[in-house]
Order: C-alpha cells, then sequence, then structure tokens
C-alpha cells in the first residue's frame, strides 16, 4: 500500500481502488488541537479539488480537499466525538477521515510520495 | 495563602451562577396585584414554567457587582486594543441619551410628536457629511459590519440600475479584517483577495491586475489595518471607477484622520463610520455600536430607508421606498437604527468641535508614533516608517526566545494593560496591533512603554517567569479554549 | 479641551522624541488635495459641558415622552418599567467601557453574564441554545432566513402575513441578495396557518409569528409539524417578549429557530435602537448560528471560567465563508436583559406578563364598546388590532393633537396595504398603563372618530 500526499496536505493511502484519505501530521500540527471534523455523507461524490470535509481548531478552520475523484464509501465516525485522533494520529489507522472509491486512478501519479512531501513541507 | 473557607480572595468574591442559588419563587420586582381576572388568552397559557430563578434587588446588585470587578475596561486602565479605538467615553453622552425627550419616545409615534428626535438625526447626519465631504449619510445600519453591508448593497443596486448585474467579483487586500470578505459574500459578490506589499500597503499592480469588466467593487480599509494610510488610494479609486466599479472604504480608522482628511476627495462611494469608535459611544463588552454609511452622489439615490429630510414644515422621516427614496434598496432594521447611539455621537461632536476633532486626530497619531518610536529598538515594527493611529510590531523580536505573541499579550495583563490586538492583521507574523488614542495621558504612555520595554528585554533575556501561564495575577488564569470548543457547553444544565 | 490630556508641552516633547518636526510630518501619505489643514469651517467649534447639554435638552423637550401622556404604541416596541438597578449596572465602567470579551483572563463579568443570558434566553423561549445576542429582532429574523437556507441548502422562503413588516423586509435585503426567492403572504390578523398551503418539498423555511404583529397569539404545533414533514425549519418570530411570561413559548411550539426583540426587558424606547436580538435554535445547528458564543470550561487552575467559543463560524475566521458578518452585538442590552430578568425571575415575570394581559383585556373592553370600532384580535397577550371607521394614521394624529398617543396605524408599518387594514389600529398596553389612561384613550378616540 503507497501513501501519497497533495499540496494541501492531504495524504492518501490506496489498496485495490478504495483510498484512504487523511491529513498529514504537519497540517494537524499548524492547525493545533482539532477540535471538530465536519465529514460528507458517505455516497456523496467529489472531483479531485472540491473541499469534501472540514477541519478545525480553536483559531482556524480549514477546508479538506478531495485529494482524488471518486464517491464517499465510509466515513471515520469516530473523529467527530473525539477530534483530538486528528492530532495523536495523522497518518495511522486511527486518523483517516473518509474512504473513497477511486473513479480515476491515473489521479494519482501527479501526488507526491513522502520523499517529496518532506521537501514539499521543508521549502 | 491558597484558599480560603468562603471562596473569596479578598475584595474579589466568589461568583457563583444565577441559576446555583437564585429561587424559582423569588423575585426582585413587586408588581400590583391584578383587578380584572378576565384572560383572552384562547388556550396559548404557557404551560410549564420557564424556570428561571430570580434574585432579591440586594442579592441581584451584588451579583452583578461582583462579576464586573472581573472585566478590565478603560475607565481602569489603558486599553490598546489596536483596531478597536477604546477611547474614554464621555458620562455627559450617557447623561444626555437618558433624557426622556430621547429614551423615552417611540419609534412610531406620529413625527409630530418627535421632531427634537428627527432633529438631532438630521443634525448628526450634518456633521457626518460635513466631515466627510459626501453627499449623503444611511444612519440605521447598527454597526460597523451593518454599515459595510449597507454600502455593498447600495453598490449593488446602482449596478444593477445600470444594467451591470454581471459584475459580482469584489477585491478585498489580504490584510483585511473579517468582516469585509465576510460582508461581501452575504450580499452575494464573489471574493478575490490582492496581495500587499513589502511596506505594508495594498499591492497596486495586483489590484490592477485583478481588475475586469465583472468586478462590482473594491473593499480597501484606510488608514489600513497595518496602521498606514494608503498613498495610492486616488489612484485605486480613479482605477476602479475606470474600471464600471465602485470604491468601498471601511472607515473603522476615521479617529485617524476626522478633521484631516477630506474623505470625499479620495474618490470614495460608500464608507461606514463605527460611532462607537471615532465618536466615543461605549463598547458594552460588545456593543451596542452603530454604523451609519456615508454615500457619494453615484450611490447615494440607493441609500436604504428611513432616511431624515428638512422641510417647510419641520423634518419628516421617509419611511418607505417611494417618493424621494425611490430608488432606495430597501430596509435593514426595524425602526430607524440606534438612536441611543446617536444621542452620545452628537454630544461628543458639538464637545469636541470643529477644531477638537481635528485635534483628536492628531493626538491620537502623535500617541501611537511616541509607542513606536520608544518601543522601536527593543521591540520589532513590522514596517519602517511613521504609523497612523496605531503601532504594528510583528513577533520577529521574540524569535528564539520561547515566547510568542501570545504570551507577551498575556504577561501584559499582569502589568496591568489590557493587550494589544494580537495575530491581526494576518499579513504580519504574531503581530501586536496596538491603539492608544488620543485620551491617554503622556503619564500613561511613558508607564505602558516601560512596561513593554521590560518585558521584550526579560524575554530577550530568557527569563521567561513573567511569560509562563501567564497571567497570574488576573481573576482567572489562562483558560481552556480547546475543552470548550470540542465539548460546547453554551447554558447552565 | 475637556477630552484630550496631552499639553502643548507634552506634545512638544513627545515629538522631539520621536525625531518629527510637527504633526504633519505623520500625515504626508495623505494626498495634498484631501489635506484639511484647518478645522472644518462649517461645523462649531467647541463647546462645553454645560453648553452641549443645553443644546441637546432643548432637542429633547420638543419630543413628546411616553411617560408624560396615556400612551398605547406597540408594533415591535413596548414600553416597560425598567427596575433603576438595571440602569445602574449596565453604567458600570466595567460594563459600559470594556470590550467583547477577547481576553478571558480579564472579562469573567462579561463572559458569564453572556452565559447567564444565553440560559435566560434558551428557558424563556424553550429552545436548545442561545446566542450571545443580534443587533434586534429584525436582524435576527434576517439571520435566521440565511440560516435556515443554509441548513436545509433550499432557497425558496415563505413569510407569513403576520410577521412585522420591518422585519419582513430587513429578511428581504438579507436574502434577495445571495438567490433566496421570499414568498409575502398577504397581511392578515390570524392567518399564520396560511404558510400551510405553500409548503413545498423546496421550501427552506417559513417565517411565522406569536404574537403576530396584530397580537394574536395561536398554536403553531400544527405549521411546524408541517413544514418539517416537507424539510423545512420554522423560524418562529416575536417582538414582545414578556408575552411568554404568560403564553406557550416558540420553541415550545416546534420552532426550529426562534428568534426576536428582547428590549421589552431591561431596554427603553429609545426611538427604536439599540435593542436586542434574541437567537435560539436546537443544539444540532449550534455550528450554523450567526453571533457570539460564551462557552463554559476550566482555567489552568481547574476553577469554572467562561471563552467565546465555537468562533470558526465568525468573519474574523472564516472571512467569506462565515455564517455572518456579524462582530458587534448588543452587550450591553443583553446584560440589561440579564440583570432585568434576574431581578424578575419567573415568578416576577409572570406577574408583569398577567398585568400586561390585563391592561390589554381592560382596553379591549373600552374600545369595542365605541360605536365603529372592532376589536379584530381574538387571542392576544398585550396587543390587539382594532378596525377603525376611518383610516387609522388620521385618528392616530387627531389623538396625539388631543395629547394621547393611542397605538401605530398599521399601515405606517405597510403603506401599500389593502383599504380594510388602512383602517387597523394596533394598541398595545403593558403594567405601565393605568385604568385613567385607557378612559382617556377611549374617551379621545369617541371625540376623533
Amino acid at each position: 500500500m503507497s501513501v501519497k500526499f497533495t499540496k494541501d496536505h492531504e495524504w492518501v493511502a490506496v489498496e485495490g481502488d478504495i483510498a484512504t484519505i487523511g491529513i498529514s501530521a504537519f497540517a494537524a500540527e499548524q492547525l493545533g488541537d482539532v477540535v471538530y471534523v465536519e465529514l460528507p455523507a458517505v455516497g456523496k461524490n467529489f472531483n479531485q479539488g472540491d473541499a469534501m470535509a472540514v477541519v478545525e481548531s480553536v483559531k482556524a478552520a480549514s477546508d479538506v480537499y478531495a485529494p482524488v475523484s471518486g464517491e464517499i464509501v465510509e466515513v471515520n465516525d469516530a473523529l467527530v466525538d473525539a477530534p483530538q485522533i486528528v492530532n495523536e494520529c495523522g497518518i495511522g489507522p486511527e486518523g483517516w477521515f473518509v474512504k473513497m472509491k477511486l473513479s480515476d486512478q491515473s489521479q494519482l501519479d501527479a501526488l507526491m510520495d513522502l520523499a517529496a512531501y518532506k521537501i514539499f513541507v521543508e521549502s | 495563602m491558597e484558599n480560603t473557607t468562603s471562596g473569596a480572595k479578598g475584595l474579589l468574591q466568589k461568583t457563583e451562577l444565577l441559576f446555583e442559588y437564585g429561587r424559582l419563587d423569588v423575585s426582585g420586582v413587586d408588581v400590583a396585584p391584578i383587578a380584572n381576572p378576565q384572560v383572552r388568552l384562547g388556550n396559548m397559557k404557557r404551560q410549564q414554567n420557564p424556570q428561571l430563578p430570580g434574585l432579591t434587588e440586594p442579592e441581584a446588585v451584588r451579583h452583578y457587582v461582583r462579576l464586573s470587578q472581573r472585566n478590565y475596561a478603560i475607565d481602569l486602565g489603558m486599553f490598546p486594543l489596536g483596531s478597536c479605538t477604546m477611547k474614554h467615553n464621555p458620562r455627559l453622552n450617557e447623561a444626555m441619551a437618558r433624557l426622556a425627550g430621547f429614551a423615552d419616545i417611540h419609534p412610531l409615534q406620529p413625527q409630530s410628536t418627535v421632531q427634537g428626535a428627527l432633529e438631532l438625526m438630521h443634525e448628526l447626519s450634518f456633521w457626518l457629511t460635513t466631515l466627510t465631504g459626501m453627499q449623503a449619510v444611511a444612519l440605521s445600519p447598527k454597526a460597523g459590519a451593518h454599515g459595510e453591508q449597507c454600502g455593498m448593497l447600495a453598490i449593488r443596486a446602482a449596478l444593477d440600475a445600470n444594467g451591470q448585474q454581471h459584475r459580482r467579483r469584489v477585491l478585498v487586500p489580504k490584510s483585511a479584517h473579517g468582516t469585509n470578505p465576510a460582508t461581501a459574500a452575504q450580499c452575494g459578490f464573489s471574493v478575490d483577495e490582492i496581495g500587499q506589499t513589502a511596506n505594508g500597503r495594498v499591492d497596486f499592480a495586483d489590484f490592477y491586475a485583478k481588475l475586469g469588466d465583472d468586478v462590482a467593487a473594491v473593499m480597501i480599509t484606510n488608514p489600513n489595518t497595518c496602521g498606514l494610510f494608503e498613498p495610492q488610494i486616488k489612484e485605486i479609486a480613479d482605477a476602479i471607477h475606470a474600471a464600471g466599479g465602485y470604491f468601498y472604504c471601511d472607515g473603522a480608522n476615521f479617529n485617524a484622520i476626522v478633521g484631516k482628511v477630506k474623505i470625499a476627495e479620495l474618490g470614495v462611494d460608500a464608507m461606514h463610520i463605527n460611532l462607537h469608535k471615532t465618536f466615543s459611544t461605549p463598547h458594552g463588552g460588545g456593543g451596542p455600536g452603530s454604523g451609519p454609511t456615508v454615500l457619494s452622489a453615484a450611490l447615494a439615490p440607493f441609500a436604504p430607508v428611513p432616511l431624515v429630510v428638512k422641510t417647510a414644515n419641520g423634518f419628516e422621516l421617509v419611511e418607505n421606498a417611494s417618493g424621494e427614496a425611490e430608488q432606495a434598496f430597501g430596509r435593514m432594521v426595524a425602526f430607524h437604527g440606534q438612536m441611543g447611539m446617536y444621542v452620545r455621537a452628537l454630544a461628543y461632536m458639538l464637545s469636541h468641535g470643529s477644531d477638537g476633532l481635528k485635534q483628536v486626530a492628531e493626538d491620537a497619531v502623535l500617541n501611537a508614533n511616541y509607542i513606536l518610536a520608544s518601543l522601536k529598538d527593543v521591540m520589532s515594527p513590522a514596517f519602517e516608517g511613521y504609523c497612523m493611529h496605531e503601532a504594528l510590531f510583528d513577533d520577529s523580536f521574540l524569535e528564539g526566545t520561547g515566547v510568542t505573541t501570545l504570551d507577551f499579550a498575556k504577561a501584559m495583563i499582569d502589568e496591568g494593560f489590557h493587550p494589544m490586538t494580537m495575530y491581526f492583521p494576518l499579513v504580519v507574523h504574531g503581530a501586536m496591533l496596538i491603539e492608544p488614542t488620543e485620551t491617554e495621558s503622556k503619564n500613561t504612555l511613558d508607564g505602558f512603554i516601560a512596561s513593554m520595554r521590560a518585558l521584550a528585554v526579560a524575554a530577550k533575556s530568557n527569563d521567561i517567569s513573567k511569560f509562563d501561564h501567564a497571567p497570574h495575577l488576573a481573576p482567572s488564569k489562562r483558560l481552556d479554549e480547546v475543552m470548550a470548543a470540542r465539548k460546547p457547553v453554551l447554558k447552565y444544565v | 479641551m475637556r477630552y484630550l490630556p496631552l499639553s502643548d508641552e507634552n506634545r512638544q516633547s513627545m515629538l522631539g522624541t520621536i525625531g518629527a518636526k510637527s504633526v504633519d510630518d505623520f500625515f504626508t501619505d495623505i494626498p495634498i488635495f484631501a489635506r484639511l489643514n484647518a478645522p472644518i469651517a462649517e461645523l462649531p467649534g467647541h463647546k462645553t459641558e454645560l453648553e452641549v447639554s443645553r443644546h441637546l435638552s432643548a432637542m429633547a423637550a420638543k419630543n413628546v415622552a411616553a411617560g408624560t401622556v396615556p400612551f398605547f404604541c406597540g408594533a415591535g416596541a413596548y414600553r416597560h418599567h425598567v427596575p433603576a438597578s438595571v440602569d445602574h449596572i449596565i453604567q458600570r465602567s466595567e460594563f459600559l467601557t470594556t470590550y467583547t470579551p477577547y481576553q478571558p483572563e480579564i472579562a469573567q463579568g462579561t463572559l458569564q453574564t453572556l452565559f447567564e443570558f444565553q440560559t435566560q434566553v434558551a428557558r424563556l423561549l424553550d429552545c436548545e441554545v442561545a446566542n450571545a445576542s443580534m443587533y434586534d429582532g429584525s436582524t435576527a429574523c434576517a439571520e435566521a432566513v440565511v440560516m435556515a437556507a443554509r441548513v436545509t441548502k433550499r432557497n425558496k422562503i415563505i413569510i407569513s402575513g403576520g410577521v412585522h413588516p420591518h422585519y419582513a423586509a430587513a429578511a428581504q435585503v438579507l436574502a434577495q441578495n445571495i438567490g433566496l426567492e421570499i414568498v409575502m403572504l398577504d397581511a392578515a390578523i390570524d392567518d399564520e396557518k396560511a404558510v400551510i398551503a405553500h409548503l413545498a418539498s423546496d421550501i427552506a423555511c417559513v417565517v411565522i409569528s406569536c404574537p403576530n404583529v396584530f397580537g394574536t397569539i395561536s398554536d403553531l404545533s400544527d405549521i411546524s409539524r408541517a413544514a418539517q414533514a416537507q424539510g423545512a425549519l420554522v423560524v418562529g418570530v416575536f417582538t414582545e417578549v414578556t408575552a411568554f411570561g404568560l403564553i406557550q413559548p416558540l420553541g415550545a411550539m416546534g420552532c426550529d429557530i426562534v428568534v426576536g426583540e428582547g428590549q421589552s426587558i431591561g431596554n427603553a424606547l429609545n426611538f427604536g435602537g439599540p435593542y436586542v436580538g434574541l437567537f435560539a435554535t436546537r443544539e444540532k445547528y449550534m455550528r450554523q448560528m450567526p453571533g457570539r458564543l460564551a462557552g463554559e470550561t476550566v482555567d489552568l487552575d481547574g476553577n469554572r471560567g467562561f471563552v467565546l467559543t465555537l468562533s470558526t463560524r465568525e468573519q474574523h475566521i472564516r472571512r467569506e465563508k462565515a455564517t455572518s458578518n456579524i462582530c458587534t452585538n448588543s452587550g450591553l442590552c443583553a446584560l440589561a436583559f440579564t440583570v432585568h430578568l434576574s431581578l424578575l425571575g419567573q415568578k416576577g415575570l409572570g406577574q408583569v406578563a398577567a398585568k400586561c394581559h390585563e391592561m390589554a383585556v381592560e382596553v379591549a373592553q373600552a374600545l369595542e364598546s365605541i360605536d365603529g370600532v372592532t376589536v379584530l384580535t381574538e387571542a392576544f397577550f398585550n396587543e390587539i388590532a382594532v378596525s377603525l371607521p376611518k383610516p387609522a394614521a388620521q385618528a392616530v394624529d387627531e389623538l396625539a393633537a388631543k395629547g394621547v398617543l393611542g397605538g401605530v396605524p398599521y399601515s405606517r408599518l405597510d403603506p401599500n396595504c389593502s383599504a380594510q387594514m388602512q383602517n387597523v389600529l394596533l394598541v398595545a398596553a403593558t403594567e405601565t398603563n393605568t385604568k385613567a389612561d385607557i378612559e382617556a384613550l377611549a374617551t379621545a378616540l369617541k371625540e376623533v372618530l
């Protein structure tokens, strides 16, 4: 399973045609203590780049953009009750936001791998 | 000594919530008994008591006086909150607003019975239009953001009247107060950000590049949120006009230029004036405010109702969009706006007079520059040169100290000052925006400067005891805002 | 000048510290053609406190104060007795001269009173959450309509003919520019139910009122159920908050958003402002609310305290995506509301409300005994609509000439109303009215008809 990153600091892990999506540890740290997460409805379709979720700290609110196009098949309801999970485990089994059924695998090619993302963040 | 049996700390008394000791069967108000038992309520009698406890008068007075003692206030000390213009609130204004002839009149009494009130509104309008040189003023907006809405709706109405319905994009600088983009969006416009130059001004090239035949307006705060006057303001106005759009000027910082600048000469089409900033009506812990909006000749016909006009028979309130107000874009509020604030503001204007208001701007700007000059060697001014009515610093002087802008602000509380505005404008890292206003004496400013210098020196010499977990001496320690937001408790249960 | 502490000597010394020659050095960015180099000649020079007081008192004296005559005006603003201690509290420096509580460590006074205010408003209106106030009832109504459209993602709004026309106008101005369509139903004394006929699956909300602008009180539960069955929200509006000391609150009738005017508790007539808008809703819509919210938390020592919370809804963070552009609200008027309601408690509020109703019943009885006058409002709290045999605007002017402020002609709010409505007079009574006032009204009205 490969993990890719976007310039908007989302991560995508793909298994088959299902992409698991969250925000990077860097993004979570920049936001500070996450206090609220708003997730999309299962079954909703998004195009790459659409705002699909919201993540908030006390002093900031950020949209989470769809890194790829597809349909939401599952959302992580645990984040709604315990948004601190986002800070505690950005990339990890618990910190994911949504699972999406990919409609265009080729969109993944343009995303960054971990090494490229690290360089992007440091610049 | 840490704790007392009572929970008080000397003069600082314990403050329970009203709901914890008020009683459902107690009232602090005596009401005459009912003589006529008839009712005509149909089936609408309230079925469940609202569970509202009462307090007798001595208890209620004590409850709220105790709470008041946990508040900082201008009457207590300097409140240098940038962009908020926390100046002294003269008590004459309070007395005038409470005259029965102003406070005890109904907004819908026959106009013949409120001629003095209409005269007051007319006189206030004269002051506002004369001070700015603008054509007309809409008095009814209830606060600054509401005034922005008034101006932007007038712009929209003017565009629509001229067949320019395709103009729906509004240019707003990155440094703008959040109300500007929020207002533009609330009036149905899309928002396009324009950048800022290294010297804290609107990036004219970026502005120029973003003009187009879909642009409705540009919204610019002047003096801007960095406390600087936009020297290219007239060029910006000319360019937006040439492109077919309008110029909205956010007048939040009018205190810096009142009596010094004729706004109309800058090409402004609409500008709100916060009576609760420049004209000293009290902030009251977050309002009420008042945001009359002055309009150019191009926008004046679209001003919302009501309007006050002087006729041969006295003053008339035009309440409906007909006759003189035929092109009015509508009505923003019930009734006629913030009369109580009009009285206070006019009392203030009359007190200062034309000469005094000019001195207000000069002293406000002098005080800010005195602070800037006195702190620039130990703190880091965000921009070079003089400022207008507020001094802006960034947090580069704290680099490597481990002290943040927030820590610095909280340490100021222990020094007896209200913190400055922090982290605004967004375009300056760790911004500290200090607005002293003209009502601070040199003696107070010198004390403030001494405290700020001492804090800056302490931070730089790694003495973080004043910052760590500050404030230490305030009625409350730092509060957990994360907990409040994660599990919101918005009422007593 | 009494408000300016700097002396000329101070100014010179400060300029020296700065290294500037004159204060004009600071104003050089201003284009020369826009500078004012001398005080504006058209405006007068400064005045003493005594002179200002004289000038403004003379203006005030030209107005007929409500307390000096038999007085029956309502229609969205009501004259109640406010205990002297309320004004004493709100004039305390620490409340009057402080800012929005951005620094909670030194603003617990404001924050706790806002928390008490939110609790009182929620309980009084029987709603789950309330915000820390809006500008007034009309703007609260406008914001509620926009919020309903945001929640439902629909764009059609039905406003009943019983909603105060100024409230409908304020909603119209805000809604029309963001693509919302407003359907205004014809003015009707007691026909809130007319909205039912317009319900459909594309309706964002219905706006209904109780008491309505004609004073009618009616059970809106059926309308709420019918609207919600179509996925629409119900915005319940009121202009006289004292009513809920006696009658069913809008929250109990199933309204999703309850908004209205809080002026009656704690605040004077003030010729229309400043007032205090109340805004309450269901907890599930909390994050869609406009305006400030105070929330409970703890400080580092574990002591209870309060902060402004859920700020990410607001303009200073969300900018163009904010739920509203509101910044300053009606803080001090909200404090007056809270202090007054703390003094009243449910006991006092119930008694005041009962007294208001008693006086209104007395007015109805006095007026319906006059030939040609019909009381149109069947069930009411403290305001009634009466039909006169002539235009109400004319009657009101004639009453005023006799020293009686006898009410508000409906046509003042809605000049294009039907011929029938032109004859409708809105008459309100409160605990401040006396039997003698009511006799004076009835006598004068007989004379002018």
